[in-house]
């Protein structure tokens, strides 16, 4: 479903974020990318959605090599691969229930069907009786399950979140974990960046460690 | 086909929100760009009611056959029946010289003078109304009616006609230019909207791609939202003109009246009310369209 294959990202200045990158996750499995701060956990996964391209080799997502792909594919790639960013990228000028519209708009899903996968989807995080809130009057951990219903209401195969349980207490990043083992569970494949690996470890998932752009064997 | 145009129903329901989210900056939009489009219109206004007023009485172009002070009745009684059997014309009017002398007599001023002249200077006369319109046609039996026995003087009254429709040109040309200027403020000002715009929605912009929206998702309400401001300043022009129209109605028609003339102003005609509509739109689309591509780069 997604492989690696001899990945390297230098940036202007001759930095490496990234080296000798080779790993797949396969099609329905969930796993945990590990690594300290600046390990280029971030790099890496915005290069399964495009944002970032490698220098270096090649990045296959449902066999297609999206590190070369042309810009006017990049959106219909994206629409496939449900994403959490670190810093939510949550828009603050519109309510909840139209921050999870936004992707089936994007997409063009008819109006009538559109409310009823939002509600779907704001059920499954548990934020329905928050619908017509702004984000600001949402906790953080509000915050974060908004993020993760946007990113999973229209369906994608792919789900990728960064650091998504950062400044949550312990109970709600363990809440936070649980839900995506539980989106999982039905066919998702899941890849999430952590330092918090530990709040996974119950679901027994694979682990990827990255230390300095480089694969810990 | 379906999501298509669902799309742009998104995009143009999106374009009004944030043009109602903003009233006070879309009214001032729109008065900018109202008032800059008035000043053609409200002289396309103007023309479209002179050339009706110049059609009107230019409508019928006549020429005046004079005959010579020696010639007889008998002599004008000649040029009458060739005037009536000229395939040419369409009316031959008889206007013998005791007529004129009595008619100019009866005249302010200048009855006392006519009074003191031993005989009568005025000769008869003939006005034709001819079947043909075109100026090089009416030339042609101007020279035809010159040659004619006993015939004096042939005058032509288009030459008049000929001056107004120069006239009527040239504040064509006019308002053309003063259109093609102020359709350029008009993408001017759209240009720095959009360009506000993209800077207030950036957070908007950046999520979409994000989340797999294409350029064309993402420029399709700001189009909208220069069109609609454009159309917004084409109502605010119309309205102008109209209102103009109402207010200089009444004295234009006392002024008229003074000459003779009844005349009433008319509303900007249906065709140019559209044209102002579709050119304000289209003008607003072209500003966010150079807007975007100058300010939104991938």
């Amino acid at each position: 479903m997604i492989r690696f294959e001899q990945v390297g990202k230098r940036y202007p200045g001759g930095i490496a974020a990234l080296a000798e990158l080779t790993f797949a996750v396969e099609s329905g499995e969930m796993v945990i990318l590990s690594g300290h701060s600046g390990a280029g956990k971030s790099t890496l996964l915005k290069m399964i959605p495009a944002i970032e391209r490698p220098t270096h080799g090649a990045v296959v997502v449902n066999g297609q090599n999206v590190s070369a792909l042309k810009r006017a594919a990049v959106p219909f790639l994206r629409r496939n691969i449900g994403m959490v960013f670190q810093d939510q990228k949550l828009l603050h000028d519109r309510s909840v229930f139209d921050n999870v519209m936004l992707p089936l708009a994007i997409a063009g899903v008819a109006v009538r069907d559109a409310g009823r996968r939002v509600r779907a989807a704001l059920d499954k995080v548990g934020l329905l009786e928050r619908e017509k809130a702004m984000p600001v009057a949402l906790s953080g951990g509000e915050q974060q399950r908004l993020a993760i219903a946007r990113a999973v209401v229209a369906r994608p195969s792919i789900l990728i979140a960064d650091e998504p349980t950062a400044h949550l207490d312990d109970d709600t990043a363990g809440g936070i974990a649980a839900m995506f083992h539980a989106f999982n569970q039905v066919g998702v494949t899941v890849l999430v960046a952590t330092h918090h690996e530990a709040l996974f470890a119950p679901f027994m998932t694979r682990r990827i460690s990255l230390s300095r752009g480089r694969l810990l064997p | 086909m379906k999501g298509w145009l669902l799309h742009h129903r998104q995009a143009a329901e999106q374009a009004l929100r944030r043009l109602a989210a903003t009233p006070l900056n879309t009214l001032l939009g729109a008065l900018v760009v109202g008032i800059a489009l008035a000043l053609p219109a409200g002289g396309e206004m103007l023309l479209a009611n002179f050339q009706r007023l110049a059609q009107r009485i230019a409508a019928t172009p006549q020429i005046s056959v004079f005959m010579a002070l020696d010639a007889t009745r008998k002599d004008a009684a000649e040029i009458e029946s060739r005037l009536r059997k000229h395939a040419r014309t369409r009316e031959v009017h008889f206007v013998p010289r005791e007529d004129t002398l009595k008619r100019l007599k009866s005249s302010d001023g200048l009855g006392e003078v006519i009074e003191s002249l031993p005989r009568n200077p005025f000769p008869d006369a003939f006005v034709v109304v001819p079947i043909p319109e075109a100026p090089e046609e009416l030339e042609r039996m101007r020279g035809e009616f010159a040659e004619y026995p006993k015939v004096e003087h042939v005058q032509l009254d288009s030459a008049w006609v000929r001056k107004l429709d120069a006239l009527l040109r040239l504040t064509r040309l006019a308002v053309t230019f003063l259109a093609i200027v102020l359709g350029i403020a008009l993408v001017a000002v759209t240009f720095n909207t959009i360009r506000l715009q993209i800077l207030t929605q950036q957070a908007e912009i950046e999520v979409s791609r994000l989340l797999g929206a294409t350029d064309a998702y993402i420029r399709r309400p700001f189009f909208y939202f220069g069109a609609l401001q454009g159309l917004a300043g084409g109502l605010v022009a119309w309205g102008a003109v109209l209102a103009a129209t109402l207010m200089l109605r009444g004295p234009v028609g006392e002024l008229a009246s003074l000459y003779g003339i009844e005349f009433a102003l008319h509303i900007l005609p249906l065709a140019d009310s559209a044209l102002l509509f579709g050119l304000a739109a289209l003008l607003g689309w072209a500003g966010a369209w150079l807007s975007l591509a100058r300010h939104l780069r991938g």
